[in-house]
């Protein structure tokens, strides 16, 4: 009984979080200086992750595609499957892993030892919100350096997809670029981008509330890391069931 | 001047545990009072309901004619700037330097040009003793430095009650003696409500004006330091001159066996009452009284030899001071 009483005040209080982010969202002053600063470091710590992540997952796709079409005499669809893989689902998810895993635990770890530090506490006593003043930022910073990342992930993949099927599997590089619009469309990109930003909001969501409730010492910290980090991606791969679901109802498909 | 902060019925528990139970007391305004209690009885929870950090399960505490409890979102900040707080380890930014952290709260809440919060700046850093550290991190100096460092934060605004964490853990009895002195010649200087929570016995007895025993989840006693030095209460009489015999057990209260077996045993005197710590310069202070005062209108005898030092029989208070 008490897991579910304590699942389900933890929910609550992360909703609690999301609103109070919400409310604070319009409050003046603005912090641009910190939203610069969290952005450059955010996007100092996964872009080049990302793009290392990203190569070989091109090359993976364009892999199990390009055997896969030989078989089924569909070769010059290999460019068109490759890029609606990439752009579609695997730039967003490879954004969102690396911002979680990468951004998320990094913004969890400073909230998380402020907080045992009693940062977190003095700010509040100085009269200065730490919603506000911290998690704002934050939450606005990943959701940007996300949107970013995602385009240099989309592009990275479909490069490292075309070099590995032209140069290893030996497919017509005019074949593979001439396809690349057969299926996918401009709709995709854009679900993608939004898929990203809300990918970036949960993580940096998700990170401030674990980093701020943290509690007992350094331990606590490092278990609110590791928590923060697998209830982000529980909850990512969620949402891109439901985005996806909702895209395919809405946006019209080529074939 | 310092406000008062009445305190009524308050009530804490986390999950089934509770903490204390219905405490009231008044912190009169401009006095020095302190609160005691075993280690893990709940001071530090207390002190960080008091700025409204914790919320009480019941109760009310009642400042500037608000109560702290009732209070939610921007009216709660507004009361917090009544308040400087002093947290245990000065609770410093990390990533700012020691002259942005005391230049923080006023960069945040007044208009001041940079060339006045500089010249505040300094004059705080001078107070608490940092002068020329102005540009370290609190990463790089020690724990006394960083407590000073929060106090000087603490202060720049001109705090109308100044909460105080465990100003001795983690320090030496000459830096201790220091800090008391600046605390005692602070409340002379600005007449703020000072609340200092504490285990340290030194601190307690020559310090305050008031004195307050937490105890065994409520409060045993609180009101002015004579009548807690010279209680005959158990546990007060206990705590305060830190004894083994009493109902003050290793862990928590003693059983009923440890207490039978220590029934027959008698208790030492009480050592006598120091005289409490002056300011540095003699300046007295709005809220002092006459040594011996409280004794002579309740009509208790003070145990022999009290008010003849402020050391009284008791090592580290200021040796040298007593001429």
């Amino acid at each position: 009984m008490t897991v579910v009483t304590n699942g389900l005040r933890q929910a609550g209080s992360f909703f609690g979080l999301v609103l109070d982010v919400a409310k604070a969202l319009p409050k003046r002053p603005f912090q641009l200086k910190e939203l610069i600063q969290q952005a450059w470091f955010v996007a100092s710590v996964t872009i080049v992750p990302t793009a290392l992540v990203s190569i070989p997952f091109g090359a993976v796709i364009a892999l199990q595609l390009g055997t896969l079409t030989r078989q089924l005499g569909a070769q010059s669809f290999t460019g068109a499957a490759s890029v609606l893989a990439v752009v579609r689902e695997a730039s967003p998810l490879v954004t969102a892993l690396l911002v979680a895993g990468a951004g998320g635990s990094a913004i969890c770890a400073d909230l998380g030892s402020r907080k045992i530090r009693e940062e977190i506490d003095a700010m509040e006593v100085l009269g200065i919100s730490p919603i506000q003043r911290l998690v704002v930022p934050r939450v606005l910073a990943t959701m940007l350096v996300a949107a970013l990342l995602n385009g240099l992930v989309s592009v990275v993949g479909v490069a490292g997809g075309y070099v590995f099927n032209v140069l290893v599997q030996g497919g017509t590089p005019g074949a593979y670029v001439a396809s690349f619009t057969a299926l996918a469309q401009t709709a995709d990109l854009v679900t993608a981008e939004i898929k990203a930003l809300l990918f970036g909001m949960l993580a940096a969501l998700v990170a401030s509330y674990k980093g701020l409730t943290a509690g007992g010492g350094p331990k606590g910290v490092g278990d609110a890391v590791n928590q923060a980090v697998v209830i982000t991606f529980m909850l990512l791969f969620v949402v891109n069931f439901v985005i996806s679901a909702v895209y395919f109802q809405v946006v019209p498909q080529k074939i | 001047m310092g406000v008062e902060i009445a305190v009524s019925g308050l009530t804490k528990r986390f999950g089934s545990q509770l903490i204390w139970d219905d405490v009231t007391l008044t912190l009169p305004a401009g006095e020095i009072s302190v609160l005691l209690g075993p280690s893990g009885t709940g001071k530090s929870v207390f002190l960080k309901t008091l700025v409204g950090l914790i919320r009480p399960d019941r109760g009310s505490i009642v400042i500037d004619g608000r109560d702290v409890v009732q209070l939610r979102g921007d009216d709660l900040y507004e009361v917090r700037k009544l308040f400087g707080v002093l947290f245990q380890d000065g609770a410093l930014f990390g990533s700012m330097s020691l002259f942005d952290n005391v230049a923080f709260p006023l960069r945040e809440h007044t208009r001041k040009s940079e060339k006045e919060v500089a010249s505040i700046v300094r004059e705080k850093m001078e107070l608490v003793g940092l002068a020329g550290a102005e540009e370290k991190l609190p990463g790089e100096i020690s724990g006394g430095m960083r407590k000073r460092a929060g106090l000087a934060r603490a202060l720049v605004l001109d705090p109308q009650i100044l909460l105080i964490d465990e100003p001795d853990s983690g320090l030496d009895p000459v830096r201790t003696s220091y800090i008391n002195q600046l605390f005692v010649d602070l409340n002379a200087q600005i007449d703020a409500t000072f609340l200092i929570v504490t285990h340290d016995i030194n601190t307690a007895r020559t310090v305050p004006d008031n004195i307050g025993l937490l105890y065994h989840k409520h409060l045993a006693m609180f009101g002015p330091r004579e009548m807690l030095l010279s209680s005959e209460e158990p546990v007060v009489r206990q705590f305060l001159n830190a004894q083994t015999v009493g109902p003050i057990g290793m862990s928590e209260e003693k059983d009923a066996d440890e207490l039978a077996a220590e029934s027959g045993q008698e208790l030492p005197p009480l050592p006598p009452i120091p005289l409490q710590l002056p300011t540095s310069d003699g300046r007295p202070r709005r809220a002092e009284r006459t040594a011996g005062e409280w004794c002579r209108a309740h009509d208790v005898t003070p145990p022999p030899g009290s008010f003849a030092s402020t050391t009284a029989g008791i090592v580290g208070v200021r040796p040298g001071a007593d001429a």
